[in-house]
């Protein structure tokens, strides 16, 4: 049975960790829940659930940053924001349908899931990820102690920065209480060019060719057919082709001639069509939240590799993977659902992956599948007990979602 | 400034030791003669001056990895170098230490088009990396202003920005990958041409190490296209004040340009006489304003920012109508340092970065103490992102002035962090601030740091006294006091 502790401040948070590494009492991590699914199984008998910790503590549109408690709702965070014509940059996914089985809910994701997984929609390629956008935080570590790293400026390099280490650190290090993260201003306009018809190989170099103009494209990903015919816009699910698409952002002169100008580059690559501000913004939201894929259950992975070589891993796994594929990030992010297989595939897609370098993550996969294969890819020696070390710098007794990352740690 | 006590008996192996290094490293890349050595004996922070024990050239990842390797089973500490351009003395030699100074990495593996990436040896300057790829129109985007001599692995160590970093980040946001020696002597390659790396974000954390966790030998950075165009304002303000508010309400109205710099009068007269931009002296503040990108989206901003300025008391205008002029606009700026340096036998830069909105009030603290001292400052402003640049004008020949414009540096960076800002913005902790690092941080704070130190550099021989103004031995760090036997938690709901 599992028991919930609940703290309602940071020093409650403090007395639970505390009590926790006295005892050598593990504990499970949680805002919301909702990416849940998301690495492996923290088994436990106790839980730290964080939903107490809620509330915008400062925004200063103007000087570009927010400051949060760890389980304040991203939807409360982006009402905020839009009030203000802000956002953050870097797309932080939903990912309420993917581990929701389909289901139309929407998440309840909060501000420390969203930075504790440093996750990255589309704009990843012009903007970063989550961690580029962590300024600072509060937290406890595994030892029971408190302590804060970064500030509320854009610009500090005052010591290590432990913000890019606990973005993506999953909970294992320290439960944050308080994240300051940088907020920007949205769009005033944004559009898409689409090319139709372009294979794999072509679409790589169709959105290379875009990335390497300068036209600051915001986002490239291409959809082939089988991926195309799940999106909810009806120019990109009705083509009967492959989907490249090309996001451009800024204010309304600049978006025309930079589309014009994109619409030229491509050209030779397909039919082109443009997608203006609603269809647009469905499409980049389908992508970002890996919609395309997230219908029944099947095992989803998701590949980083460099972006110019996403189609040669992909032709590399070539009939293995008998599921649907999508890139982002200009080919550097691929996504791959397939149906249950043993080990799932992992042997076949990391040495596929390994030919080009990168690393790949199982992404979604029943519980017990991700208890058996690694879920994150496998470092080297080195690389595994440097990391191990690390932990063991912040949560000696590992105490702190133990086994989430890598299984024994 | 009080430096580790060097350790005698490591000075008494120095013939060994020189033996040690030469056999790993063969040819001239041992440096022992001691004016040779003094070619080392400091970084970009003049104050400061040390003879290393020797310094080694490596040339090669295996050759570094068998320095360390050595280092630590002898127990001699070891202080990396790129270029030695750095402001905050991290480079700081010691006198019982091996400098090793990576200036002999500095080929270009591979320039990527296609991933929009360069992979290259640390020793490559930054400017070196630009000039690689600018033929097919890229650049790299950060640009610390001593980027034609800074070396790429020396801007990884202190996570370097520049003018643009407001909109293409500081140095972290560009790192795509590194291979690092640790102090064990162990290789660890952490990301790549991917864009970003698996597990926990080691490649966040070794940027802006400042030369504390491993030696770095290998990196692979972004590149980007260059912008089609960029065209700059020129405006002049009344007050500190207005200027402060003109660049709040540019960045409240979702503008954020190319690069926003700030000088107050003091530097706007002393580089006005160094290179004679055509600057208004009688304004109380400049502020240059540049956007770029595609042709139409600068004409539609530059309109923009021009009614925004007006809008702020704007009394003086003018927008670049040349690439010509733009440099001109610059050329002032780029040669403020140099200029302030024309103007008095010596200087020290500071730091600090604060919230926008408080520039004022701090320019008018830095100024009371400024009368207080008895010395007199310039200011220049990265002003989109906070970062100020307070340039304290001294004469070290006097007696007790450089002890004073210390006193004043601090001051003002006490002031910075009281108005929730931080010590340093760009150019490192280094031994410059490591002393003010309680004005930031709490002990337990500064413990957690030094525990990931641990991790890193068990031995702690490297680097040893820059950043943090206490060395605990890591066995301490590591110490836990436990609670056992505490009622848990009587005041936490449990479901």
């Amino acid at each position: 049975m599992t028991e919930t502790l609940k703290p309602d401040t940071a020093d409650q948070v403090l007395d639970a960790i505390k009590w926790a590494a006295g005892e050598g009492m593990p504990l499970a991590v949680r805002g919301q829940g909702s990416k849940e699914g998301f690495g492996r199984v923290v088994d436990v008998p106790h839980c730290l659930d964080l939903t107490g910790l809620s509330g915008i503590k400062a925004y200063e549109p103007s000087e570009l940053f927010m400051t949060a408690m760890a389980a304040t709702p991203m939807a409360e965070i982006e009402a905020a924001l839009r009030q203000n014509n802000q956002h953050m940059a870097f797309e932080p996914p939903d990912l309420g349908r993917l581990y929701g089985g389909g289901n139309a809910k929407e998440s309840g994701a909060t501000i420390g899931g969203a930075i504790a997984c440093n996750l990255a929609g589309p704009r990843r390629i012009q903007a970063g990820a989550a961690r580029d956008h962590f300024l600072g935080f509060n937290a406890v570590s595994g030892r029971g102690e408190v302590f804060k790293s970064g500030g509320t400026v854009v610009k500090n390099v005052t010591g290590f920065d432990l913000s890019k280490l606990l973005a993506g650190s999953f909970g294992t290090l320290a439960v944050m209480t308080e994240l300051t993260f940088k907020v920007m201003p949205a769009a005033e306009k944004t559009r898409t060019v689409l090319v139709l018809g372009a294979d794999d190989s072509n679409a790589m170099k169709a959105m290379a060719a875009a990335l390497g103009s300068s036209n600051e494209v915001s986002a490239a990903a291409h959809l082939p057919i089988a991926a195309a015919a799940f999106s909810n816009v009806s120019y990109v699910s009705g083509a009967g082709k492959s989907v490249t698409a090309v996001r451009v952002e800024g204010p309304g002169p600049s978006v025309e001639h930079r589309c014009r100008a994109l619409a030229e580059l491509l050209k030779g690559y397909g039919a082109i069509e443009e997608l203006h501000s609603e269809n647009s913004g469905t499409l980049w939201r389908e992508i970002r939240d890996v919609r395309l894929l997230a219908d029944g259950d099947n095992l989803i992975w998701r590949l980083s590799v460099p972006p110019a070589n996403g189609g040669d891993v992909v032709a590399r796994l070539g009939a293995e993977i008998g599921g649907r594929v999508f890139y982002d990030w200009g080919g550097g992010l691929v996504w791959l659902s397939m149906g249950a297989r043993p080990h799932a595939g992992h042997e076949i897609i990391r040495a596929a992956v390994a030919a080009h370098g990168g690393h790949a993550t199982l992404f979604r996969a029943a519980a017990d599948v991700r208890a058996q294969v690694p879920v994150f890819e496998p470092q080297s020696d080195a690389l595994r007990d440097l990391s191990v070390r690390v932990k063991q710098a912040f949560d000696p007794k590992s105490v702190l979602n133990p086994g989430r990352m890598v299984e024994g740690v | 400034m009080k430096m580790p006590k060097p350790d005698s008996g490591v000075i008494a192996k120095r013939a060994q030791i020189i033996k040690a290094m030469q056999a790993i490293v063969p040819g001239e890349g041992v440096i022992t003669d001691s004016n040779e050595l003094r070619a080392y004996d400091h970084d970009g922070l003049m104050a400061y001056k040390a003879l290393p024990l020797i310094v080694v050239l490596p040339e090669t990842t295996e050759q570094v990895s068998a320095i360390l390797k050595y280092a630590v089973h002898h127990n001699v500490k070891i202080v990396p170098r790129g270029a030695g351009t750095g402001l905050s003395g991290g480079a700081l030699p010691l006198a019982d230490a091996i400098t090793v100074g990576l200036a002999k990495f500095n080929r270009i593996l591979d320039i990527d088009f296609d991933n929009r990436c360069v992979v290259t040896q640390p020793g490559v300057t930054n400017l070196g990396i630009t000039q690689a790829v600018e033929h097919q129109g890229f650049y790299y985007a950060p640009d610390p202003s001593s980027q034609i001599a800074c070396s790429i692995g020396g801007n990884i160590a202190e996570n370097s920005g520049g003018v643009h970093c407001l909109k293409y980040g500081m140095t972290t946001n560009n790192v795509l990958g590194i291979e690092m020696v640790l102090m064990s002597g162990e290789v660890v390659r952490i990301g790549g041409k991917h864009l970003d790396s698996g597990g926990y974000d080691l490649l966040g954390v070794a940027t802006g190490s400042e030369g504390l966790l491993g030696v770095i030998t290998e990196v692979t950075v972004r590149i980007l296209k260059k912008p089609e165009t960029a065209r700059a304002l020129l405006i002049g303000f009344p007050s500190n004040e207005a200027g402060g508010d003109c660049v709040a309400a540019i960045i409240g109205a979702g503008i954020i340009p190319g690069g926003m710099e700030m000088m107050d009068k003091p530097a706007i007269h002393a580089t006005e006489d160094f290179v004679h931009a055509g600057y208004p002296l009688d304004v109380q503040a400049l502020l240059i304003v540049e956007l770029d990108g595609p042709k139409a989206e600068v004409d539609y901003l530059i309109e923009r920012v021009d009614a925004i300025a007006r809008q702020a008391g704007a009394t003086y205008l003018r927008i670049s109508e040349t690439e010509e002029e733009r440099q001109v606009f610059w050329s002032g700026r780029k040669n403020a340092f140099p200029a302030v340096g024309r103007i008095s036998p010596d200087y020290l830069c500071m730091d600090g970065t604060i919230p926008r909105n408080r520039l004022a009030d701090v320019l008018k603290r830095v100024s009371e103490l400024s009368e207080k001292y008895g010395l007199r400052v310039a200011n220049v402003f990265h002003a989109g992102d906070g970062n100020l640049h307070p340039l304290i004008l001294f004469d070290a020949n006097q007696p007790g002035e450089s002890d004073n414009a210390e006193k004043f540096g601090a001051d003002i960076l006490r002031y910075c962090v009281e108005v929730g800002g931080v010590l340093t913005g760009e150019h490192g902790v280094g031994i410059e601030k490591r002393d003010l690092m309680g004005e930031m941080f709490t002990e337990d704070d500064l413990k957690q740091q030094q525990r990931l130190k641990c991790a890193f550099d068990p031995s702690q021989l490297l680097n040893p006294g820059k950043v943090y103004p206490t060395l605990h031995r890591c066995a301490e760090l590591g110490r836990m006091f436990v609670h056992q036997g505490k009622l848990p938690f009587p005041n936490i709901p449990r479901f």
